[in-house]
């Protein structure tokens, strides 16, 4: 399949953290074409395995992804049928009103999360950002159907398709972290072309947007030589400062700070150089806020990178990101695994 | 004197090799098996046959200050690394890079700065160091981006047996765990330098997994704020009061039995002591606290003032008598203490 | 089963100093265990054997209360929360420490009521010197609320039914378990307050194949309250989520399922704000499916948490069940 084939269902399939059930089938299903085995664990992570070569001890290098995606979640069901709603993860309230949704209750429903018609709005409202707990969904339906169909904690999704803006630039809800998943399929397929010594764990993670929690169990589970986390980070847009951001289409920003390991960016960075990947420096001091803040802390510790992937007006439905990104960064660590050694991985303790 | 140097050493968290090197060349001769890992963490491990496994802990680490991108006139910006407050930035000299490349942290004069202005944050954002460089091409040649930046503070006494410096907070900790490091103990001992205190106790939970101790002790710089316009009551620590031991923070509850025992040995050998009197910031115990199965712990704390700024204020004595306090109580161990 | 939970909700214990009510909780369960465990943070661990997969239950003993932090010349002592405290709730309380001495909350004069911070209020003992201070309680003592236990007939009310009612439950289960389908470990855990501290360290220590954590829960059936689909009086709930979990789905079906085979009341909870030891258990290791069964309780972190004796009882006969269920997973 090729990768963009790949992205375009995945991000169209639903998968709100805690419920990524029905995106995790399909990403097991298409890691099974290029790993050597696919398991699930007690958290839903989907772990693929790509053995390496050669015979004795191979370094372990753990890649991670997240499949989860923000969304909404039905908390009581009113006398006339609307649902009120709490977010999973972080939901800009104003980016929901207006919109079309599914309601994945016993069947899935399409809603609509409607608004007061401007004409009965108070002028002193007219500027304020609607609260979401004044929000509803709209199922069309009758309530006693209603209740037959939703229940309490029943998920919700935007109603979104893939877009292609152009060439290369693709928009959709779920690009955070999905691309990330495309990234690592990508990489899978590149390391068919190529020799490489260390086994490669291909996790798509599970609960990163409530707490990274997913990518805690699954490193514990495979504990790692090298957890490598791909995610997305702010592309280039006009109103935000150019040292926040950065450009698309210009490959992957790599990370470094105090949780990053510094030979393993450095490697990064070589490899970059020496393949002519064009990349971007992600300066992060403390928290990167992504799955690796997780992974670095895991049992006695695992030497860590982060790469990103550029996407414009992250956390909307719209989440738009570069193919060229993809691309480039899935082969970037392709080259990288390709270079670990076992001796690479003891100088990862020389500090 | 190991405190200058520690203090003076460049180690904002995640990048503390300055601080691990001249710790490791001060305690040479006094312990053969280091343990490292992957973040990191220097383990000075201290083995024996019999008794319970002791971690002790201080962290390396400083607050400081990141390079995040440099402008066309060759000003650079930056990101804090730990808990910095804006208003103690303005008008300071640094050091950025490991080179300890010389720069200042400006600010626009008084007279170009309308009333209003004078009254409010210079948000750190809005804030540059200047090398002297006159573009951004000659500021790339002393400096890059992701460069660390430290407060260029120099270490001296003053007062009536003070001291003042940067980056107290830890490495008047780390001098007091070095100095026990250099007495020999009938049970396994893993003296535990961390990193990454400041941006989330990092360090010490993975340093934890891998000690599996029985019981563990965290030496701290913490805060003292026994200065004019303080109700008595609203001190954390008092400077000169002794160490102080924490009953509680936001990350942890302290060992009550190994509380007691400090407290006894304290008062039975005149030592001055006192327990923290807010609950406020977390340290290292918290995350060795809940490691594996569960650590029992207690946090003993060195009183600075104005910590995390470029400037802070101890008291020499305090840290001389948390090293007193420490050594009496891994002694009481030796002679069978259970938590 | 009313004098049970009146003798554990009369009981001390706030996070960090849990050794009274672990000692009550001790003695009751003792002749229905097969072995009974203290771990280094104070978890109480109490093993009933029924051969097959190990089922971590845990339901927390701690309780919020004040932390002494220091005395001044007068014998008024200041103080700090222990646990999600807020001064509000304590104008008009009083509170008791592990030795017996009761104070009485006070607080500064204050422009507005709305800048009522906790170092802004003081527990007065009611002695007028530190040393007087100083016989009674020392820096660094902790105190509970002072609240006897009421029975308004279907409603009970008292403080810390969050999470004594819990605690009830799961010792009532022990006793009445006739075939248990696990080697059940039942913790009553330390330190949920300060932040699931008892659960994650013990859940590491047990490696139980799945968890579930008994606790209260908020409801939406008060006058101008949250949004929340929770009611006093229709069952315990099985929990979706709350901040700190997102509940295994296999684990929340099983629930269901236990439930409705035994014709028992439940409702589902989302819990908006707020976490439970599940959300320890959950993520320990390589990761435990975990679950929650919770109470219903209204006015939660007050010293007048209210439960309904129903949703109390159908939660005993619902964790009964759980026990003599086997998760398949």
């Amino acid at each position: 399949m090729q990768t963009k084939e790949f992205l375009k269902q995945m991000v169209e399939a639903t998968g709100v953290s805690g419920s990524e059930c029905r995106v995790a089938d399909f990403i097991s299903r298409v890691y099974g074409e290029v790993c050597d085995d696919v398991r699930r664990d007690v958290l839903g992570n989907v772990i693929g395995f790509k053995k390496g070569s050669g015979e004795g001890k191979r370094p372990a290098i753990m890649l991670a992804g997240h499949m989860d995606e923000i969304g909404l979640m039905v908390t009581q069901i009113d006398d006339k049928g609307f649902l009120k709603f709490t977010q999973v993860g972080g939901v800009d309230q104003r980016t929901l009103v207006a919109q079309e949704v599914v309601v994945h209750g016993r069947e899935d429903l399409v809603g609509v999360i409607g608004h007061k018609p401007p004409h009965l709005v108070p002028p002193e409202d007219r500027n304020k950002a609607i609260p979401m707990n004044e929000l509803q969904i709209d199922l069309g339906l009758p309530v006693e159907r209603v209740k037959e169909l939703v229940r309490v904690g029943d998920v919700v999704t935007v109603k979104r398709s893939f877009v292609e803006l152009g060439k290369d630039i693709v928009s959709c809800k779920a690009m955070d972290d999905r691309a990330a998943v495309a990234v690592i399929y990508e990489c899978l397929q590149e390391l068919r072309k190529l020799r490489h010594t260390a086994d490669v764990y291909a996790v798509a993670t599970t609960q990163e947007e409530v707490g990274l929690r997913g990518a805690t169990v699954s490193t514990y589970g495979i504990n790692p030589d090298i957890g490598i986390a791909i995610d997305v980070c702010h592309g280039a847009m006009p109103g935000v400062p150019e040292q926040d951001t950065a450009p698309m289409g210009k490959g992957p920003s790599i990370a470094f700070g105090a949780n990053i390991h510094s030979k393993v960016f450095d490697q990064l960075v070589k490899l970059a150089k020496e393949y002519n990947i064009p990349y971007t420096l992600d300066p992060t001091p403390a928290g990167t806020g992504t799955d690796l803040w997780a992974m670095q802390v895991v049992r006695a510790g695992i030497p860590t990178a982060l790469l990103s992937i550029p996407c414009r007006y992250m956390h909307t439905s719209v989440e738009t990101v570069s193919m060229t990104d993809i691309k480039l960064s899935g082969r970037l660590l392709a080259y990288f695994i390709a270079s670990v050694d076992a001796a690479f991985v003891e100088g990862l303790l020389c500090y | 004197m190991l405190l200058r140097r520690l203090t003076e050493a460049f180690g904002p968290s995640g990048f503390e090799h300055e601080v691990r090197a001249i710790l490791q060349e001060e305690l040479e001769q006094y312990v053969s098996v280091w343990q490292r890992d992957a973040l990191g963490n220097l383990i000075a491990c201290k083995e024996a046959a019999n008794g319970p496994r002791v971690m002790l802990a201080a962290h390396m680490d400083e607050v400081g200050l990141m390079v995040s991108h440099v402008d066309d006139a060759g000003l650079l910006h930056f990101h804090k690394v730990g808990g910095i407050d804006d208003r103690v930035l303005v008008s300071k000299p640094v050091f950025v890079g490991k080179e300890r490349v010389p720069g200042v942290i400006g600010a626009k004069a008084i007279h170009l700065q309308k009333p209003e202005e004078r009254t409010q944050v210079i948000p750190h954002r809005s804030l540059f160091i200047d090398i002297g460089a006159k573009s951004k091409d000659e500021a790339l040649e002393k400096v890059k981006i992701g460069d660390y930046v430290v407060f260029a503070t120099k270490y001296d006494e003053f007062g009536q047996g003070l001291a003042k410096g940067k980056a107290f907070d830890d490495r008047a900790g780390c001098v007091v765990l070095a100095e026990v490091l250099k007495e020999e103990f009938n049970f396994p001992l893993y003296g535990a330098f961390t990193v990454q205190e400041e941006i989330g106790l990092r360090g010490a939970g993975v340093a934890a997994y891998a000690i599996e101790p029985d019981m563990a002790i965290v030496i701290e710089g913490t805060t003292c704020n026994d200065v004019s316009g303080m109700d008595e009551h609203e001190y954390s620590t008092v400077l000169g009061g002794g160490p102080a031991i924490t009953f509680m923070d936001t990350a942890s509850i302290g060992n009550r039995a190994m509380i007691r025992e400090l407290v006894r040995l304290a008062e039975e050998n005149n030592i001055p002591y006192q327990f923290k009197g807010t609950v406020t910031g977390g340290n290292d115990a918290g995350r060795i606290n809940v490691s594996r199965a569960g650590v029992p712990v207690v946090a003993i704390s060195i009183p600075c003032r104005y910590i995390h700024s470029p400037v802070s204020v101890m008291s020499l004595a305090d840290m001389e008598n948390t090293i007193a306090l420490i050594k009496l109580f891994l002694r009481s161990i030796e002679g069978g203490f259970r938590v | 089963m009313k004098e049970l939970i009146k003798r554990l909700v009369e009981t001390y214990g706030p996070a960090g100093s849990e050794e009274s009510i672990r000692e009550v909780i001790m003695e009751e369960v003792r002749p229905y265990v097969d072995e009974l465990h203290v771990d280094a943070l104070g978890n109480l661990i109490a093993l009933k054997r029924g051969g097959g997969k190990k089922l971590m239950l845990a339901s927390h003993m701690d309780e919020i209360g004040v932390m002494v932090t220091s005395i001044d010349e007068n014998g008024f002592l200041r103080f700090y929360g222990v646990g999600g405290i807020s001064p509000f709730s304590l104008i008009g309380n009083r509170c008791y420490f592990a030795n017996g001495t009761v104070g009485v909350f006070g607080m500064e004069r204050l422009d507005a009521m709305k800048d009522l911070t906790m170092n802004k209020m003081f527990i007065d003992i009611g002695v007028d010197s530190r040393e007087a201070a100083l016989e009674k309680v020392k820096v660094g003592d902790v105190a509970a609320i002072k609240r006897e236990f009421c029975d308004l007939g279907k409603r009970l009310v008292s403080k810390a039914m969050d999470d004594r009612i819990a605690c009830a439950i799961q010792i009532e289960a022990l006793k009445q378990v006739q075939n248990p389908a696990y080697d059940i470990y039942a913790v009553f855990t330390t330190q949920e307050e300060v932040g699931l501290r008892g659960a994650r360290v013990a859940a590491y220590g047990i490696t139980p194949d799945i968890g579930i954590a008994v606790d209260v829960t908020r409801t939406g059936d008060t006058p101008k309250c949250a949004t929340m689909a929770v009611c006093l009086g229709k069952g315990p709930t099985v929990k979706v989520r709350d901040s700190s979990v997102l509940c295994t789905p296999a684990v929340r079906r099983h629930m269901e399922e236990v439930a409705k085979a035994n014709d028992i009341p439940y409702q589902l909870e989302v819990l908006e704000a707020g976490g439970t030891d599940a959300g320890a258990i959950q993520l320990t290791k390589s990761g435990i499916p975990a679950g929650v069964m919770s109470i219903p309780c209204r006015y939660i972190h007050t010293a007048s948490e209210m439960v309904d004796y129903d949703d109390v009882l159908n939660g005993v006969r619902f964790l009964v069940k759980l026990m003599e269920t086997e998760y398949q997973g």
